[in-house]
């Protein structure tokens, strides 16, 4: 089955993130075909490779890039990012900066959409 | 599946106590441009996304309610809100600034069934 994905929190604050990738790597391993992820409102700041959690602690940018370098597209919402201090300067690996048209043939695109947040 | 996905927007958020309604809306007016089958559904305190004589001014927030009635420009004209989320706000149709038909928990349902996607803000 073909799933989109969207992450409307942020990082730590929320547990969204973290449900998100749960979903996106079990769906990957039952081999799912994952359209896209969208990062979405304050889901924007997941993709900041400024992030430098204590070491004890998952590093949520880092796992997301993981799941990038497998060949997943990371999108980052471009007017959701400039509000929030996000550019191409702070981008970690595997995630890209485009516009919402993107959140829009994800969710034509996919069997399933499934979002994460926004509560 | 066809070329058209039926694409429902989800409108549960107040709209200046977080952004999500504000941003949600931005994400309708990129989906008009797309000609998707786009509904609106407004719903819990999201109803107040529409509603009359809202001054943000003391704030400091841009009041972006107004932006809803455009959206018939962008061929979008399928905006729904929720009857039992209006009653226990004290609303009316008459209190709103978009001509949104007021439907009951049933026919929300069955609108939602109807949908290939459902975006919740």
């Amino acid at each position: 089955m073909k799933f989109g994905v969207m992450v409307q929190e942020g990082p730590y604050q929320h547990e969204s993130s973290d449900s998100a990738y749960q979903f996106v790597k079990a769906a990957m391993e039952k081999g799912h075909e994952i359209v896209g992820v969208f990062f979405y409102h304050d889901g924007v700041i997941n993709s900041t490779k400024l992030t430098d959690p204590q070491q004890d602690d998952r590093n949520i940018v880092k796992r997301w890039s993981e799941i990038g370098e497998k060949g997943v597209d990371l999108v980052v919402c471009i007017a959701a990012a400039k509000r929030r201090g996000i550019n191409d300067d702070v981008l970690a690996p595997g995630f890209r900066i485009s516009g919402l048209g993107q959140l829009t043939e994800m969710a034509i695109n996919a069997d399933r959409f499934v979002t994460f947040g926004a509560s | 599946m066809s070329d058209i996905s039926k694409i429902m927007i989800m409108m549960r958020k107040a709209p200046y106590g977080t952004i999500y309604s504000f941003e949600g809306l931005e994400s309708v007016l990129i989906m008009g441009a797309y000609e998707q089958d786009i509904t609106i559904i407004f719903v819990d305190d999201g109803v107040y996304s529409i509603k009359k004589g809202m001054d943000t001014s003391a704030a400091g927030i841009k009041d972006f309610s107004p932006t809803f009635r455009v959206l018939e420009m962008y061929d979008i004209e399928k905006l729904y809100v929720d009857k039992e989320s209006m009653e226990a706000r004290g609303l009316t149709a008459d209190d709103l600034i978009v001509g949104a038909e007021v439907v009951d928990t049933e026919t929300i349902t069955k609108l939602m069934e109807e949908q290939d996607v459902v975006l919740p803000f």
